[in-house]
């Protein structure tokens, strides 16, 4: 049976002539599952959160009611909900079509978690790219204020909370929560070391702080309407709800594809849904999740135990797409942000393209990952450039070794991965690069550096 | 890559500009988070930012200009000198890579006779690579002042640079309210 979708957060921005003004929300349903949420406790919501099994859907996928829990109620300090919507991690759309097509849905889900970790004051962390967005967001909290569903006594309940729209600056490092909360309070964007600042514990002006991806509060609006029971029922045990797959890259049909998790395999969203390769073409490899998870090899198998004691033997087009199958084959389901290359790609490019990003959008804080990025970005372009060498493949791989684990923030691994993923899997290509260079034979048409 | 202050005298920001910057600080529980807002009302208004700009923005938030500063420098969206009347930001990073982006860069610097990371000599146009703008699917993709362009392919580039230049005797342009489904909404 062909590979099916089943539209949850992109069902209503799917539909002919919806439009972003509330009244079509309404007429869609909308705000109903916000009034189920005020209708129960606080903690109650955050149980129906917790039961949904729901994982957030930044790239992380930490649980969402787990998250929640981590909030620190007992200092007496006002809480704060940040919502990420810093969309950077390259290869990686999905946000940007709920808040530029469904803002309402997103906002919903906001009221629902700011009511649940009552907080008074939320703020939507946008991309400063996303110029229109912003705009979008601030008419949609105008509208959902006058009608009660924000702002003073929600919906007659006599809680109110305030959202902010707060336009970043360019900087891929203030997706990461606390580079986001530094950035959010008015200052650089360097994440901040954990221990202490752990979020829920010393976040935005050192008060407990919950930081949820937009995409995760669009998923938050959907437990409400379903009950947490009845969500925790679409998907697989351990990865309910829907995943947002956006591919990219070289296929016939790049898009966005909303799969229940676990219920299509990698072979199915890249040949069914996506067409498959371009003509005369062959897909080679892929990178299932944001550029900064492991890239995957067409022809690789995947052998290994799965946490439930399955045991399996996958080729990458057998690999299902949830969370704990695709991180089982030593990569990760990310944001769903999937990078397809074919055999027209030369992969020391693709792999210099992403390091030139990393060297880019390193805050600078920490010396392995300053350094670490920029040197790995120098040494595949040499390679590109005709200056390369035999050495510098494992070179590559020994900056990398350096970089991860040792920086504050992930950045560190997101500069590490690719390389330490690529370089065992694609290491002859890059010697027959460095040989062509040499030799002065023809390369790849396809310019990626 | 930050580029030097301009040594051209700045005009005043505009009196409307000055006069939102109380509801936009009110929004806040401190007031340094302004910072970044104020920072992109006045890039806004000017379409660079000036040292007396940042002294202005430190005198409201409570910091030093140092701080703000500090935070002019950090994010590649902030600008220390004018640039071109129209911003063409192409995406370099892998998924418009792999679509052609840099192809297209190599034509648009042609056809808006406008070298990459620079400003075209009659000033018409800023032409610059960004890293990934969240539109992947439609790459290669330009961002536009605010204008989000998808699906612009390297044979392309003549036509694009066309359309662009059209603009700048377009009297409207910026002025009306977007469509869905256009560039100008998806900017």
């Amino acid at each position: 049976m062909p590979a099916v979708e089943r539209p949850l957060i992109y069902a209503n921005l799917r539909k002919p002539g919806y439009t972003v003004d509330i009244d079509c929300y309404l007429r869609n349903g909308g705000y109903e599952a916000l009034k189920k949420a005020v209708a129960l406790k606080p903690e109650e919501v955050c149980k129906e959160v917790e039961v949904s099994g729901l994982r957030g859907r930044g790239g992380a996928g930490f649980p969402t009611g787990m998250k929640w829990k981590f909030l620190d109620r007992k200092s007496g300090k006002p809480a704060y909900l940040v919502v990420n919507a810093d969309e950077s991690e390259p290869g990686t759309y999905k946000d940007r079509q709920i808040i530029y097509k469904d803002p309402h849905q997103m906002l919903e889900g906001i009221a629902i978690t700011a009511w649940a970790i009552q907080a008074k004051q939320a703020f939507i962390y946008i991309r400063g790219e996303f110029i229109h967005g912003a705009k979008i967001l601030e008419r949609a909290i105008a509208e959902a204020k006058a009608k009660g569903f924000l702002g003073q006594n929600i919906l007659g309940s006599g809680y109110s909370c305030e959202i902010v729209v707060h336009r970043g600056g360019g900087c891929y490092v203030c997706g990461e929560e606390t580079g986001l909360i530094e950035s959010l309070e008015g200052k650089r964007g360097y994440p901040r070391i954990k221990p202490p600042y752990f979020p829920a514990v010393l976040g935005l002006y050192n008060c407990p702080t919950i930081v949820n991806n937009a995409e995760t509060m669009a998923q938050v609006k959907h437990v409400l309407a379903f009950g947490g029971a009845e969500f925790a029922k679409i998907g697989i045990p351990g990865d309910s709800g829907t995943h947002i797959w956006g591919v990219s890259g070289l296929v016939k049909r790049p898009g966005l594809y909303e799969i229940e998790a676990g219920k299509a395999t990698f072979g199915e969203l890249l040949y069914d849904l996506c067409g498959g390769p371009l003509d005369g073409r062959k897909i080679k490899a892929i990178i299932p999740g944001g550029s900064s998870t492991k890239i995957l090899k067409v022809g690789e198998r995947f052998k290994g135990k799965l946490a439930n004691g399955t045991e399996f033997d996958w080729a990458l087009e057998d690999i299902p797409l949830d969370s704990n199958s695709i991180a089982a084959c030593g990569t990760g389901l990310g944001t769903g942000g999937t990078i397809v290359i074919d055999d027209s790609v030369e992969m020391i490019q693709a792999l210099s393209n992403l390091n030139a990003f990393y060297a880019h959008e390193t805050c600078g804080q920490c010396t392995p990952c300053r350094e670490g990025s920029l040197w790995l970005s120098r040494v595949s372009k040499r390679i590109t450039t005709g200056g390369g060498l035999e050495t510098d493949v494992p070179l590559l791989l020994d900056i990398a070794n350096q970089v991860a684990g040792r920086t504050i923030c992930a950045h560190g691994e997101a500069v590490a991965w690719p390389v330490q993923s690529a370089v065992p899997k694609f290491k002859d290509e890059y010697l027959e690069s460095i040989r062509k260079r040499q030799k002065g034979e023809e390369v790849p048409k396809l310019k990626l550096i | 890559m930050h580029e030097s202050p301009s040594s051209a005298p700045a005009r005043a920001l505009k009196p409307e500009t000055l006069a939102q910057a109380p509801a936009i600080i009110a929004q806040y529980p401190q007031p340094r988070s302004a910072t970044m807002p104020l920072l992109h009302l006045v890039q806004e208004d000017r379409g660079y930012i000036t040292q007396e700009d940042m002294t202005w923005v430190a005198g409201l938030v409570g910091v030093t200009p140092m701080q703000v500063l500090e935070v002019v420098t950090f994010y590649p969206m902030y600008r220390q000198s004018p640039i071109g009347r129209r911003h063409v930001r192409v995406c370099r990073t892998l998924s418009c890579a792999l679509r052609g982006s840099y192809a297209l860069m190599e034509n648009l610097e042609q056809s808006l006779n406008c070298k990459r990371g620079e400003t075209s000599p009659d000033g018409d146009f800023t032409l610059e690579f960004v890293e990934c703008i969240a539109d992947c699917g439609c790459g290669p993709v330009v961002h536009v002042d605010a204008s989000m362009h998808e699906n612009v392919k390297p044979e392309d580039a003549d036509q694009f640079a066309a359309q662009l230049k059209a603009t700048l005797k377009d009297p409207s342009y910026g002025q009306n309210p977007p469509v869905p489904g256009t560039p100008e909404w998806n900017g």
